[in-house]
């Protein structure tokens, strides 16, 4: 993708390092990424920054097999629709696990990982991931299997 | 319901001429060729000469990133030896074309245009194709899905994902839309690819993101295509049948897939559509011949739910027997849609308005004429559903 300077990326740390979203104070609507206005309350909402923890589950999920530039390395990688336990969903890779566990309504929560190296000057782009919050899940079809 | 669907139209806007170039990978033609061919065959359809035109607006998403040309609508008006009509691009992803022509209808309308030439571009194979996925996520949220690694396949796959978990849709079930729109791309002589596929093929081709497979992706492709507007009280000056733009409406959502409520509906294609039935004063089961944006296959049955053919996770009920083919009671994308016909994205839009046009004219070639058709409805999306356009067009 296009060779964006150290600025572009440095400006979403904070969200990207500490998974800050918003909070609406008038109507309690949670939102990730960050939004300065509530589109349910306009002008009458009150945003307000707030750490989202960071524990949800799997909502959809795929395997990325023809990575865009950049990700070569990872692939292949899931990458998932995360529901947070405070409501808002967000796309993150889901990790330390293999292609296989990853299923829809699995618990993860995030961890702090490398993103990429971009190009010549390589810069190294940090941000969220997810992984597996709970060893012992299984997906709805498997404990159905078991029982019977 | 918002204003524009009750408001009164200024006047009524009339397609009177269509050109396309043939769909696919052109090595011997860059942005500038395949404007020129597609214009050109428009403005000799509708038997003026460019010099009639008004106004120019070109459908392009990225000419910068695919072959680093900016400023595309000078280019355009320029090559053609159009100087100094004035010209426009407009950009919406995937729906460039859609959009421009709603551009194109609403200069008409308004009553400011007489002769409006629509046009959609996009040179996409000079660039190779890792490099045109990258530049195809710009049509996403690229802070908060690209930049973690995501593609374009990676946001239908996630629909899909979710859908066939919802709606228990089969993978066999959604190759079919792939199977039809082959089908139907072997009787247009301008489509990408004219094979015809089984299911096992779709089912057999390599994995591009879980669950989706090479073969539930539409293809990239450099094209062009173009139609000429007209006031519809003058359009019989340049053709015996004009097609009346009965409708053409638009609707946002959340430029990421993320943070809509449900990941598995369109809502700007829902809002879009309403807005056109009422316009159009019909409802779907007036429509004879639907265009829809199968850039996924699993793209295909989510549109035929969001414009109202059946309700949500019902629609694969449509690929039991022929339903969808040509001579079925509900054919879709009877050019072979995004899938078979190509997707040359800033070009899309006006393809598909393009193909209902023929079909209503009665000039579909080979198999896949419907008949009698009066009715169609074309639907562009751009990225995975920010944008919306609904056409719905009529033979008078």
């Amino acid at each position: 993708m296009a060779m964006h300077a150290v600025p572009f990326h440095w400006r979403r740390y904070k969200e990207r390092y500490q998974l800050l979203g918003t909070k609406c104070e008038n109507c309690g609507t949670m939102f990730f990424p960050v939004r300065k206005i509530c589109p349910k309350c306009r002008r009458e909402g009150k945003p307000s920054t707030v750490k989202l923890s960071g524990r949800g589950k799997v909502h959809s999920f795929t395997v990325i097999r023809t990575p865009p530039d950049g990700f070569e390395v990872f692939a292949p990688y899931v990458i998932g629709v995360i529901e947070l336990d405070e409501g808002p969903k967000l796309t993150s890779q889901i990790v330390d696990c293999s292609l296989d566990e990853v299923n829809i309504g699995m618990p993860v929560e995030v961890c702090f990982r490398k993103l990429r190296t971009l190009g010549k000057d390589g810069i190294i782009c940090y941000g969220f991931k997810f992984r597996p919050a709970d060893n012992s899940w299984k997906p709805e079809s498997e404990k159905r299997a078991q029982g019977s | 319901m918002s204003k524009l669907a009750t408001n009164t139209k200024k006047r009524d806007v009339a397609i009177v001429g269509v050109g396309s170039t043939p769909i696919g990978e052109h090595w011997d033609k860059g942005l500038r060729e395949l404007t020129w061919d597609a214009s050109i065959a428009a403005v000799e359809d509708a038997k003026i000469r460019g010099k009639d035109l008004e106004l120019i607006i070109v459908g392009n998403m990225s000419g910068g990133m695919f072959v680093g040309q900016e400023h595309v609508a000078a280019l355009v008006a320029d090559f053609l030896g159009l100087k100094p009509t004035p010209a426009v691009r407009v950009e919406a992803a995937c729906a460039s074309g859609g959009v421009a022509l709603r551009q194109g209808y609403l200069a008409v309308a308004s009553g400011l245009y007489d002769l409006v030439a629509v046009g959609g571009v996009e040179k996409m194979t000079d660039v190779q194709a890792g490099w045109a996925t990258s530049i195809l996520t710009g049509a996403m949220d690229f802070e908060w899905e690209a930049y973690f690694g995501t593609t374009f396949p990676g946001i239908y796959a996630l629909m899909a994902r979710r859908y066939m978990h919802q709606y228990g849709l089969t993978r066999e079930k959604l190759a079919e839309v792939a199977v039809k729109n082959h089908y139907h791309g072997s009787s247009n002589p301008l489509a990408h690819f004219q094979n015809r596929i089984k299911v096992e093929d779709v089912l057999n081709s390599s994995l591009v993101a879980d669950p989706l497979r090479l073969y539930d992706c539409s293809p990239i492709s450099d094209g062009g295509a173009c139609v000429i507007l007209a006031p519809a009280e003058k359009a019989k000056q340049y053709t015996e049948t004009p097609i009346i733009i009965e409708a053409s409406t638009q609707a946002s959502d959340t430029l990421s897939l993320f943070e809509r409520e449900d990941i598995c509906t369109l809502d700007a294609t829902v809002e879009a559509a309403k807005q056109a039935y009422s316009r159009a004063k019909i409802s779907p089961k007036d429509v004879d011949i639907i265009e829809v944006h199968d850039c996924f296959t699993i793209a295909e049955i989510l549109a035929l739910e969001d414009l109202g053919f059946c309700k949500k996770g019902e629609a694969a009920k449509f690929y039991e027997g022929e339903q969808t083919y040509v001579g079925g009671t509900l054919p879709v994308n009877t050019d072979g849609g995004l899938k078979a016909s190509g997707h040359p994205v800033g070009a899309t839009g006006i393809k598909q308005v393009i193909e209902i046009v023929k079909q209503l004219r009665g000039e579909a070639e080979g198999a896949r004429q419907v008949k009698g058709a009066e009715i169609g409805l074309a639907q562009n999306v751009g990225g995975s559903g920010a944008t919306v356009v609904v056409t719905i067009l009529r033979r008078r």
